[in-house]
């Protein structure tokens, strides 16, 4: 999700990121936003992302994450990974209400 | 790079630049809390309530913070780094029990270590050749046998035996019967004795080892006759010709006749440590296998290599068929048998036993270490139920405490690992120096990497097994009582001491295992050195002095016995003077003697081990003469062939008849002319069996000359003097190897004495380590029940009635221990049986002594704070809160 998310936006700082999951999936995931913290430090230490320190939108300084190439195939590589599962369980599901009507 | 690897590379990172990165972790908490507040300011929030609701939906921060700490660094390292930097400060403020503890595991591990490197040498390296496994010992008959020439075997019987085996690739050997210093080097320096071995042509391609100067023996320097050749070992070739390295070619001036050097063996090689373990080898000459070797008997000692595939079993069955075969085409051949071993089991076999003692006895040392911390850890757990209680409630989880204690345990003994280590250094450095030990291998003990591991290995097991216990305890600790009780408790809890006592009790108890095994030892050496060996080894001394090459004839050589042996008795200091061609405590041999007139079957056929000898030799060596008399300088070539013997071979021979004047057929006709008492020539724990003396000048059969002498002056006067005297007709006579007899006795008691020594020694730390626990066990309880006793003594009871209760108590737990150890020494010292001489392994003078030894050292460390007792006043004991 944080992938996709900076895939989609370009560079964001931890808040933004945590704004945006929020916006995304209707507040479905509502977490502490903090807790995005310890993936972003996973990512950046799996060189997926990379971050620096910037200013942001209300001239703040702030810390920017953005997506790495190696970042984006991965990305590519979940994403088809993801897809492929939700179509199975999708059929599956609709398979099994089938045999049920 | 894989992911993983990746972020272990930022995960090292991160754990070195802690500080900076929580800061940056900081700034950036605070960013996102501003970005929140500013947009619930948007949404129509007062600003405060912006902030308050921006600080909750981050959620707590310090959770965050750790969070992000564990996620980025290396969590089981920081917090390793925090015990040990915590444990470092606690062992600090205590360092009374810390330098205690540290001490008694470095003993125990110098202990360990040392005794696993001798293992790790003896029994579970491969000796220094090439594909070691591959190698067996060929001996003739049992190799047990404590007969040197029922073990070798004949030439002829090599010769064919090699032919015609499928199981050997190849079969080598070297003569058994070699003498130290036969080989007399002139024109090197001083005069000097060289031992010299005589191998086959193939003896060092079969071991897989080359000489790293020159080459081998070739098959014609392998001929009868041909001229003479040597190989030098490394230690000969650096020592005496100064390590140069053009010594092949040169020749050496050896016992009048020059042996060209054909090359250097490596130093790796060293065929006494192995072989002669003991003695010293200076160089190797090639040994003939010719008919005229045939003819000198059982001579060889033989080693084979195995056909790769062929296993000891096979080759067993296929030289037993053979031996027979053999055997049966040639009658007129000694006996052959042939019995094949592991060239490991040969060198090391007969040690196993005693290593396998030692190391146990180490273990037992080991466990008696864990068991005494054990209880000091617990004595001190129970002083810091409150730290660990505040701690607890602070929040560390029971398990984050009981590794902190670990820790703590693990620090101890790696710390006391590190001195054991260096104790190991200096313990197998002194073994190497016991070049008198005739122990195989011995001097190649060192530490190596297996060694190390295994130090390591050992720490932290020491670590775990006397933390664990201590540690485990934590679990029990009852928060609010613990906290509560802020006075020491007026009784102990009953579960505590009956842990630390169940681990004294066998402190004890192992404790008396070692006291008994070291007992049943110490008894056997001491009756081993008790035994009458038939000769006083004490003020008696040997020294080489073989007529030279310019001796031609058996007159000339006579006359130079008799010239030598006046000479050395005209000396003032010198009581007797005798030459003998074989001292005791040496190589064995055997002869055929029959008494003449008797029909032997070849089973009943005596055999006896003979000495050739001069006048005066009985009375230097101290061999009582029982009947008739000594040989004299007139039992000359031309007079009656005569011949002395021992009591066995008399009584043997003639049972219950007078022997003097009897004849026995020997390499001529002898009458026996006198009859002496019976000397241990092979070991002081085996019996002597026949012997038989024949004078010197009626024989030409003999390899070597020694001259004995009695005499009380130091062996620097005895040398000078010597060589002073014999300077006329001897004036390249090489001193150096004057021994006395006592170094050979105490030489052939020597692996023994090493057993002793060590196990004696491990019996001893353990008493000081149990003794200890004990004092620190009954200290402890005194400390703890200060107040019961101040009621007790309040309310009447006398300070010596207090102090019966409590040494009774130590009394009791001594009892218990004794009592288990009794009955594991008692199944223990069967294992023991095959080391012990003249004691059974049920010895009641070991266990009654270990009784009363265990007993008075518990009974005084029982005593001492028992005493302390007395000094209690009732009323501030009272008042202590």
């Amino acid at each position: 999700m944080v992938l996709q998310t900076l895939q989609a936006m370009g560079a964001l700082h931890g808040y933004g990121i945590a704004r945006r999951i929020e916006q995304i999936s209707r507040d479905a995931i509502l977490l502490n936003q903090g807790t995005i913290y310890a993936s972003l430090v996973r990512l950046q230490q799996r060189g997926l992302i990379r971050s620096e320190w910037g200013t942001s939108e209300n001239h703040r300084r702030a810390k920017f994450y953005a997506i790495t190439p190696r970042g984006s195939e991965r990305l590519v590589e979940t994403a088809e990974n993801w897809e492929q599962l939700a179509a199975v369980i999708a059929r599956f599901f609709a398979a099994t209400k089938e045999s049920q009507s | 790079m894989s992911d993983a690897i990746r972020a272990f590379f930022a995960k090292i990172r991160a754990f070195f630049s802690k500080s900076e990165m929580d800061d940056d972790f900081n700034q950036e908490l605070e960013a996102h809390i501003d970005l929140l507040t500013a947009e619930n300011q948007k949404a129509g929030m007062a600003p405060e309530e912006a902030r308050r609701a921006a600080k909750l939906r981050i959620g707590g921060r310090e959770t965050l913070r750790e969070q992000n700490r564990d996620a980025r660094g290396l969590p089981f390292f920081e917090v390793l780094g925090q015990d040990i930097r915590y444990a470092a400060r606690t062992l600090r403020r205590d360092y009374g029990f810390a330098i205690f503890a540290i001490l008694i595991i470095g003993l125990g591990v110098g202990a360990s270590c040392t005794i696993f490197s001798v293992v790790n040498t003896l029994l579970i390296h491969a000796l220094p050749f090439g594909d070691p496994e591959r190698l067996a010992w060929v001996a003739n008959h049992d190799d047990a046998t404590g007969s040197m020439s029922a073990k070798t075997t004949q030439v002829d019987h090599f010769l064919d035996l090699r032919a015609q085996t499928q199981s050997f690739l190849d079969m080598a050997a070297y003569m058994a019967f070699y003498g130290v210093g036969d080989a007399k080097l002139i024109g090197n320096g001083e005069p000097e004795r060289l031992t010299s071995v005589p191998v086959t042509q193939n003896f060092f391609s079969l071991l897989g080892v080359e000489p790293k100067i020159g080459r081998q023996f070739s098959a014609d320097e392998c001929k009868f006759n041909a001229p003479k050749t040597v190989m030098l070992t490394d230690g000969t070739w650096r020592r005496k010709f100064g390590a140069d390295p053009n010594i092949v070619g040169r020749a050496l001036a050896l016992d009048g006749g020059p042996a060209t050097v054909v090359g250097v063996l490596p130093a790796s090689f060293d065929f006494s440590t192995v072989f002669t373990p003991g003695s010293s080898v200076d160089i190797f000459e090639p040994f003939p296998l010719s008919p005229e070797t045939n003819k000198w008997g059982n001579t060889l000692s033989i080693v084979g290599r195995l056909k790769p595939g062929a296993m000891l079993e096979s080759a067993q069955a296929e030289t037993t068929v053979l031996g027979k075969l053999i055997l049966q085409a040639h009658k007129d051949r000694n006996d052959f048998e042939p019995k094949v071993y592991a060239l490991t089991q040969h060198v090391s076999g007969r040690l196993r036993p005693a290593l396998f003692v030692l190391a146990t006895a180490v273990a037992v040392v080991m466990l008696i270490v864990c068991a005494n911390l054990s209880n000091l850890l617990l004595a001190r757990g129970a002083t810091r139920q409150k730290e660990i209680a505040i701690r607890a409630t602070l929040g560390a989880g029971k398990w984050r405490l009981i590794r902190q204690l670990l820790t703590e345990s693990m620090m101890l003994s790696c710390c006391g690992a590190l001195i054991g280590l260096m104790l190991a250094l200096v313990g197998t450095r002194a073994l190497t120096q016991l070049t008198s030990v005739s122990i195989p291998l011995l001097t190649d003990v060192h530490i190596d990497a297996s060694v190390l591991g295994f130090t390591v290995f050992i720490a932290l097991a020491t670590g775990m097994i006397f933390g664990l216990l201590p540690a485990l305890q934590v679990r029990d600790v009852k928060l609010h009582d613990a906290l509560k009780d802020s006075t020491r408790g007026s009784s102990q809890g009953r579960g505590h001491a009956w842990v630390r006592n169940a681990l004294v009790v066998s402190e004890i108890g192992l404790a008396c295992v070692l006291v008994v095994g070291a007992g049943l030892l110490i008894r056997s050496f001491l009756r081993v050195l008790d035994v009458d060996m038939g000769f006083h080894p004490e003020r008696a001394a040997a020294v080489r002095v073989d007529p030279n090459s310019s001796y031609k004839t058996q007159e000339q050589r006579n006359a130079y016995f008799s010239e030598v042996l006046s000479r050395v008795s005209d000396v003032r200091g010198i009581e007797g003077a005798g030459l003998s061609d074989a001292l005791p405590l040496g190589h064995n041999r055997s002869w055929g003697i029959a008494a003449k007139g008797i029909q032997y079957t070849p089973e009943t056929f005596p055999f006896g081990f003979p000495r050739i000898i001069s006048e005066g030799y009985f009375r230097a060596m101290g061999v009582p003469l029982k009947k008739g008399r000594d040989f004299s300088a007139r039992d000359d070539k031309g007079a009656l062939q005569v011949i002395i013997l021992n009591e066995t071979c008399a009584r043997n021979l003639w049972p219950a008849q007078d022997p003097i004047g009897k004849i026995v057929a020997e390499d001529v006709d002898r009458t026996v002319v006198g009859v002496v008492g019976d000397v241990h020539h092979m070991a002081l724990e085996e019996g002597s069996g026949n012997e038989f003396y024949i004078p010197i000048r009626q024989t030409g059969d003999y390899g070597s000359v020694d001259l004995v002498v009695r005499t009380s002056m130091t062996t620097t006067d005895l040398t000078t003097r010597l060589r002073e005297a014999l300077r006329p007709i001897e004036p390249d006579l090489p001193t150096q190897n004057l021994r006395t007899m006592q170094m050979m006795v105490d030489r052939a008691t020597s692996p023994r004495r090493f057993v002793v020594i060590l196990l004696g020694g491990f019996a001893v730390f353990a008493l000081v380590l149990a003794s200890l626990g004990i004092y620190a066990l009954i200290s402890y309880s005194v400390n703890q029940r200060t107040q019961e006793i101040g009621i007790r003594m309040a309310v009447g009871a006398s300070a010596e009635m207090l102090q019966r209760s409590i040494l009774l108590e130590t009394l009791g737990l001594a009892a218990i221990g004794v009592v288990g150890g009794m009955a594991a020494s008692w199944i223990l010292a069967r294992a023991l049986s095959g080391m012990l001489f003249g004691v059974t392994p049920g010895d009641p003078l070991t266990f009654a002594g270990m009784v009363v030894i265990l007993g008075a050292v518990a009974g005084l460390a029982g005593y001492l704070p028992a005493r302390r007792v007395s000094k209690i006043e009732p009323m501030s004991a009272l008042r202590v809160s």
